[in-house]
Formats: structure tokens, C-alpha cells, sequence
């Protein structure tokens, strides 16, 4: 089960982490119904650094954090995902959780019959190799629940089971507290929050940004996040790739101008490709 | 379109392979909105002609439950016996039903071959060992065949439960007093010392009003045993009935439980099906007044051979009650097989209803069969809500996906959610000590899967 690449994060946290994705190609689905959604995407993330990756609806930015993660779902045609020179596309799910990614899902599962306290300290032992020492760990759980306004109570819940969307994700963000990561990919984390769980769970990651030097990619429909959670860099996604990339400005400038000129772009750029096949194939 | 619209509800699109085609078509989930807007009030959705939907069976939505349609000279002559979930058949007379041959709607999926002995019906004087822990407020005595309570009970459904009546002659009879708080469960251990003659048997518990009672009904050791039971509820009375079934191999259990709840009143049944070679529960509720509850939770675990099989019957006739139902079970082994059939009927006047039924099959090997028939019929739009769903599958590789997302290895993911699965049903027990002993019992059966330990430790 254990592979040389599934360092402890805990005892991994030191700085200068590098996520590095290279000229990724995944598809979805099988055979003749196979249908690409990442086109050669490019992106390096350091430890210590946030990168919101912006884009439409559609343009593949799930996939790209679902595919890091190794859901099934997807297939790797092309490319590579490197933590730290080791390759995380040989990895098992769980393996690369232990090497110290962190997904933190836009739809958090539902497992009935498992306590979140149960959940939790079974994941923190697989991620550090040992079960955590119990004082402490409790300890660790209540002060970090607490800061993310989480009622104790919460702790005797199955997973995710009747959560709201606010207590989702901020379940989400307890979970990226306690397991400690070196990259988090945060999917959506700002989707469907109120401005209270907006702010309660930005915080929660900025604590986790203060404390190490996590890697961050903020995968994000809207600008609202980026006013609690600062970018070091701003990535438009478009039709599987990247398009664009620039400094927070840019994030502003989405916000002033939107997708339509990328998306446009995009399109017209597909089209050219298209009828440049086709004139190789004639 | 995201990709991350895989892990919504994924539970209804567990995969299929493994289960039989009939029960392939249930994976779907039906809401009552739908059904509302379909079928105005008083028609019925799927019961006779929709100008006459209640006559035609001689049963109106305003008939007081309990007052079955049987064997009579009633309005429209010839009672037909029906399939479910239209109308239901019951009478107290065996030879009223046909002799099972497999192809009625209620035994086309028992194994009868097995069921044979209890069919014949022969008289006998076998009895399980009783040993009885009774709280201070409750009160176990009998009744003589002919009593008035018996003749007050709903009526059995199939020939099996009505040779069961005929057969146990008479009745034990648990009493919970008016307004009694019991303070510890009342536990019934019913053990089985031999499969020679078929054990009858029929137990009554009496609910008073407003009392509050947990009654556990503990089944073990060999038997061919067929037991009914009533539950009779009180205005105001909440009432928890546990049914474990941790019989020996060999054992044959059939029995009707019918819930009879009460104005205000609230019924918790969770029915524990482990051991045995045949169980097959008929479950069955009605209300006697507005605002009943009943919360319904079943769990099953079925190993080679073996066959359990619930059946339940949720009439709603009285405006405001509310119905949950929940059953979960798993299988593995060649020849495990498991059948739910859930019937949930909302006849006219039982305006302000709230329905849900869920069944959920966990198949863990192949040669396992899951059959699962959930039936809504619906007679009046104006309900709060109505639905249900089942699903029959594999693991749920989102939940896997999840766990194994944050460091957990594939087979302790899996042991968790099977663990899970379990423990989701067993929590609503609210008996520690048997919640603790049955999830030890589930735990020794896992550990002889070998699939758990020694499957590729993969998702997907």
C-alpha cells in the first residue's frame, strides 16, 4: 500500500513544495464517447504562493482538480503532474494525499453511518503514518472548529450527512487544518457562501497559509473570494487551457470585463484548429 | 456542465452489474410533486378506473383502518384478491388465500421449497424459550383463542400469517400502561431449540396512551417459526420495537408485524435481519388518527443461501401523518438473497401526508441477488411530500474517492463505509449495548470477505 512518494506531509512541511502540471491532456468518458476537456495545461504552483485559477462555466477547471486528485472518472492521456520531482499520476488516490495534496471538493460526499470525529482522526493517522496523540488532537479539532464557528456537536455527525452548503465546506476547510497539506486545491470552495461563511471559511485558509507554506490553487467562478483570500497570480481557464496569466489585476479586470472576449477567443482559435485538421486530413 | 456534478447523489448511480435485471429498473427516485400534479385529488393513480377509484375495491379512503375488506358479502361482491399495492387481500381464514405455488405477487420471490413446512400449516405445540426482562409498568399475560383483542387485530395479509393466527391459539400479551415511562427496554429473548415442528406464535403489545416504551423482540437459536405481532398504539404513545433476527442456520422465520398507530402517536420499528436460512417479515402500519409517525428502519445481511425478505405495507387513510422508511442491507456469497418490497398507499382523505421509503443494497460479491420493489401510489395531491428511491450496487466509489482523498487507504475506505452503511440503521436502536453487540456480529461476518482484504486497493 505505502510507496516510496507517499511522504508524511506532516513531517514534509517544509517550504519550497512545487506542484508542477506540464502539457496535461484528460478526457472523460469511454471510447467513441471520449471527449477532451484539458488541452495542455501548463502551471507550476510553489509553496507559500495562492493561484486562483479563473474561468466560465465549463471550462474545465473541476476536471483539472479532480484529475490532480486521481478520481477515477478521469483519464490522463497526456502530460505530467509532478509534487516535488515525484510523479503523482503513478499514485494511488489516497497516496497522494498522503504526499500532501488537499482537495477540498465544490460537493462534499455524503458517507452515512461515519462520524466526522472518526472521519477525521482516521485521516489524520493515514497522512502522518501515526494516530495522532489523543489530547492534542482533540484539542486541535475543538480549537479549529471553533475558529471556523463549527458547533461541537458537529464532531458526532456522519460525514457531510445533512450538512448545509456553508457546513460543507467549512468541513472542508477543517479537514485542510488538521491533515496539514503541502498543495491545496480548493474547488469552488466560494460557491453557494453567504458573506459570513465567505469571510469564516477565507480565514481558514489563511490561517493554514500563515502557519505553512502551503500551496494554494483557487479554483473560482467569481472575484468575491479574492477580496479574503489575496492571489500571488491570476490564471483565466478557458476551453481546457490556459489562456491568460497576470497578477491580481487581472482577477479586477474579470470582474470589469468577463469571459466573453477569452471565451470568444477561444472559439474562434478551436474553429482555425479545426479547419486546419481538416485541411491535413484532406 | 462541471465535472464535479459526479459526486451529487451518486448513491443512485451505484452500478448495476451485479444486480438481476428486475431491480435494475428501481434505481431511479420518484418525487410526489410530480405525482401531485399528475393525479388530482381522489384519483387513483394506479388502482381501477380512475372515475371510480376506491369502490371498485370496496374500500374508501374514510373506512376506519383495521376494518379490512375480506371474505364477506361487501358492497361489490367477490373480493378479488389483488396485487399490491392497489388493494390488499386479508382475511383470518387460511383457506381464504390459495395455496402458494410461487407465482402470486407475495411469493413469487420466497423460496417455498424451504417455506414448505410452515405453508403446510400442521398443528403444533412447539414453543420458543422465552426469557423476558420486563421494566416496572409493563405486563406480560395471554390471551385464549376468541378474545375480543384478537378479534380487533388487523387482519392477515397472506396464508401463512393467517394460519399463524389460527394455529397459536390465543396470544401472549405485553401490556404498557397508560402514561408509563418505562425506564429500561423490555426484552423478549425468544430462542429457538429445534426445527421438528414448526412453532406458531402470536404476540400483542399494547401500548396506553401516552406511555413511552422500547420493546425488544431478541430471536435466536434453530426454529421453524412463523410469529405475528401487533402493535397497538395509544394517542400520544411512542413506541420502539426492535426485531433482531440472529437465528442459527436452518432457521425458517415468517411473521406479520402490524403497527396500529394511534392520534399523535409514534412508532420506531428497526427489524435486524441476520441469521436464518428464510426470514420473511411482513410489515405492515396504519393510523387511527391524525398527526401518527412511524419511522420504519430495517437492516439485512444476507451470507450464501441465505434468504431474507421484507415486505411493508405503509397505509396512509388519515389526514397529517407522517411515514419514513429505511432499509439497508448487504449480501455476499453465492445464492444471498435479499427482497424489499416497500408499499406505500395515500388514499383520499389522507390529505398533509409525508412519505418516504429508501431501500439501499450493498452487493459485495458477485452470485448475490438484490430484488427491490418500492410501490407509491398516491390518491390526493394535497400531501406535504412523497417520494422514494433504491438503489442496488457496488461501493460507492464517490464515497471512496472521498475517503481516499484525504489519505485513507482503499480497504480501510471500504471497511468504513460497509461499517458505515451499518451502523446508519443500527444507531437508531438507542440501546447501546445491542447497538454494540450487532455492529460486533456484522464486524465477524466482514472479516470472513476476503474481497475486503485482499481486493486490489483501487478506486473505480
Amino acid at each position: 500500500m505505502t510507496s516510496p512518494t507517499a511522504t508524511p506531509a506532516a513531517t514534509g512541511l517544509k517550504a519550497g513544495s512545487v506542484l508542477e502540471i506540464r502539457d496535461l491532456h484528460v478526457t472523460v468518458g469511454d471510447g467513441d464517447d471520449a471527449k477532451e476537456i484539458l488541452r495542455g495545461v501548463d502551471l507550476t504552483v510553489r509553496g507559500g504562493e495562492t493561484h486562483a485559477i479563473m474561468g466560465p462555466n465549463g471550462s474545465g477547471k473541476s476536471t483539472l482538480a479532480y484529475s490532480i486528485a486521481g478520481h477515477p472518472k478521469y483519464t490522463i492521456t497526456g502530460g505530467t503532474v509532478t509534487l516535488d520531482g515525484e510523479d503523482v499520476l503513478a499514485m494511488t488516490v489516497d497516496e497522494r494525499a498522503r504526499a500532501g495534496l488537499f482537495l477540498a471538493m465544490q460537493y462534499p460526499v455524503e458517507v452515512p453511518g461515519v462520524s466526522v470525529s472518526n472521519f477525521l482522526r482516521t485521516a489524520a493517522t493515514a497522512v502522518t503514518g501515526e494516530a495522532p496523540k489523543l489530547r492534542t488532537w482533540v484539542k486541535d479539532v475543538r480549537t479549529e472548529m471553533a475558529a471556523l464557528e463549527m458547533d461541537s456537536a458537529f464532531a458526532e455527525r456522519n460525514v457531510n450527512e445533512g450538512f448545509s452548503g456553508g457546513e460543507k465546506k467549512r468541513h472542508e476547510i477543517l479537514q485542510m487544518r488538521l491533515l496539514k497539506p503541502k498543495m491545496a486545491i480548493l474547488d469552488e470552495t466560494d460557491s453557494g457562501l453567504d458573506v459570513d461563511a465567505l469571510r469564516i471559511v477565507s480565514e481558514g485558509v489563511n490561517r493554514a497559509k500563515a502557519d505553512s507554506p502551503v500551496g494554494v490553487l483557487l479554483i473560482t467562478h467569481y472575484t468575491r473570494i479574492l477580496r479574503y483570500i489575496k492571489p500571488d497570480f491570476v490564471h483565466v481557464f478557458v476551453a481546457g487551457r490556459v489562456v491568460e496569466e497576470g497578477g491580481p489585476e487581472l482577477a479586477q479586470k474579470l470582474e470589469d470585463e468577463g469571459y466573453a472576449a477569452y471565451v470568444k477567443d477561444s472559439a474562434e482559435q478551436a474553429a482555425t484548429e479545426k479547419t486546419a485538421l481538416e485541411a491535413t486530413q484532406q | 456542465m462541471s465535472s464535479n456534478d459526479t459526486s451529487n447523489d451518486t448513491s443512485n448511480t451505484a452500478e448495476l452489474d451485479t444486480a438481476d435485471l428486475s431491480t435494475a429498473e428501481l434505481a431511479h427516485e420518484e418525487k410526489a410533486a410530480l405525482a401531485a400534479e399528475l393525479f388530482a385529488p381522489g384519483v387513483g393513480a394506479q388502482a381501477g378506473p380512475p372515475t371510480t377509484p376506491a369502490t371498485a375495491t370496496g374500500s374508501a379512503g374514510d373506512t376506519p383502518p383495521g376494518a379490512h375488506s375480506h371474505g364477506g358479502p361487501v358492497l361489490t361482491g367477490q373480493p378479488v384478491p389483488t396485487g399490491s399495492p392497489a388493494e390488499r387481500f386479508t382475511s383470518t381464514d387460511p383457506d381464504a388465500f390459495p395455496k402458494p405455488t410461487g407465482r402470486e405477487e407475495e411469493w413469487r420471490f420466497t423460496p417455498l421449497r424451504r417455506a414448505r413446512q410452515l405453508l403446510d400449516g400442521a398443528p403444533s405445540d412447539a414453543r420458543l424459550q422465552v426469557e423476558s426482562d420486563l421494566p416496572e409498568g409493563a405486563v406480560l399475560t395471554s390471551v385464549e383463542a376468541g378474545d375480543p383483542l384478537l378479534k380487533g387485530l388487523p387482519e392477515p395479509v397472506d396464508r401463512l400469517a393467517a394460519l399463524t393466527r389460527q394455529r397459536s391459539n390465543g396470544a401472549t400479551v405485553l401490556r404498557i400502561a397508560k402514561e408509563a415511562v418505562l425506564d429500561r427496554p423490555v426484552t423478549l429473548r425468544l430462542s429457538g431449540t429445534g426445527a421438528e415442528d414448526v412453532v406458531w406464535g402470536q404476540l400483542v403489545v399494547e401500548v396506553g396512551a401516552f406511555a413511552q416504551a422500547t420493546v425488544v423482540l431478541d430471536h435466536a437459536g434453530l426454529a421453524k417459526y412463523s410469529g405475528g405481532a401487533a402493535f397497538l398504539l395509544g394517542d400520544g404513545a411512542q413506541l420502539t420495537v426492535v426485531s433482531v433476527q440472529e437465528w442459527a442456520p436452518g432457521t425458517v422465520h415468517g411473521g406479520q408485524y402490524d403497527s396500529v398507530v394511534g392520534r399523535d402517536a409514534s412508532l420506531k420499528q428497526i427489524v435486524v435481519t441476520l441469521g436464518g436460512d428464510l426470514v420473511r417479515l411482513v410489515s405492515n402500519v396504519s393510523y387511527t388518527g391524525t398527526g401518527g409517525q412511524a419511522d420504519l428502519y430495517g437492516l439485512y445481511f444476507a451470507d450464501e443461501t441465505q434468504h431474507q425478505e421484507h415486505r411493508l405495507w405503509v397505509d396512509h387513510a388519515t389526514p397529517n401523518c407522517r411515514s419514513n422508511v429505511v432499509y439497508k442491507g448487504a449480501l455476499q456469497g453465492e445464492q444471498a438473497h435479499s427482497v424489499w418490497i416497500g408499499d406505500v398507499r395515500i388514499r383520499p382523505a389522507a390529505t398533509g401526508t409525508e412519505t418516504y421509503e429508501l431501500n439501499r443494497n450493498l452487493v459485495l460479491t458477485d452470485g448475490a441477488r438484490a430484488d427491490s420493489v418500492p410501490n407509491l401510489e398516491i390518491e390526493t395531491g394535497e400531501i406535504v411530500s412523497a417520494g422514494h428511491a433504491s438503489a442496488t450496487g457496488r461501493f460507492d466509489d464517490e464515497q471512496l474517492f472521498y475517503l481516499c482523498s484525504r489519505g485513507i487507504d482503499a480497504e480501510t475506505a471500504r471497511r468504513l463505509v460497509v461499517r458505515g452503511f451499518f451502523a446508519d440503521v443500527v444507531q437508531h436502536i438507542g440501546i447501546p449495548e445491542l447497538q454494540d453487540r450487532l455492529m460486533r456480529t456484522i464486524e465477524v461476518r466482514l472479516g470472513a470477505l476476503p474481497e475486503l482484504d485482499e481486493q486490489p486497493v483501487e478506486v473505480g
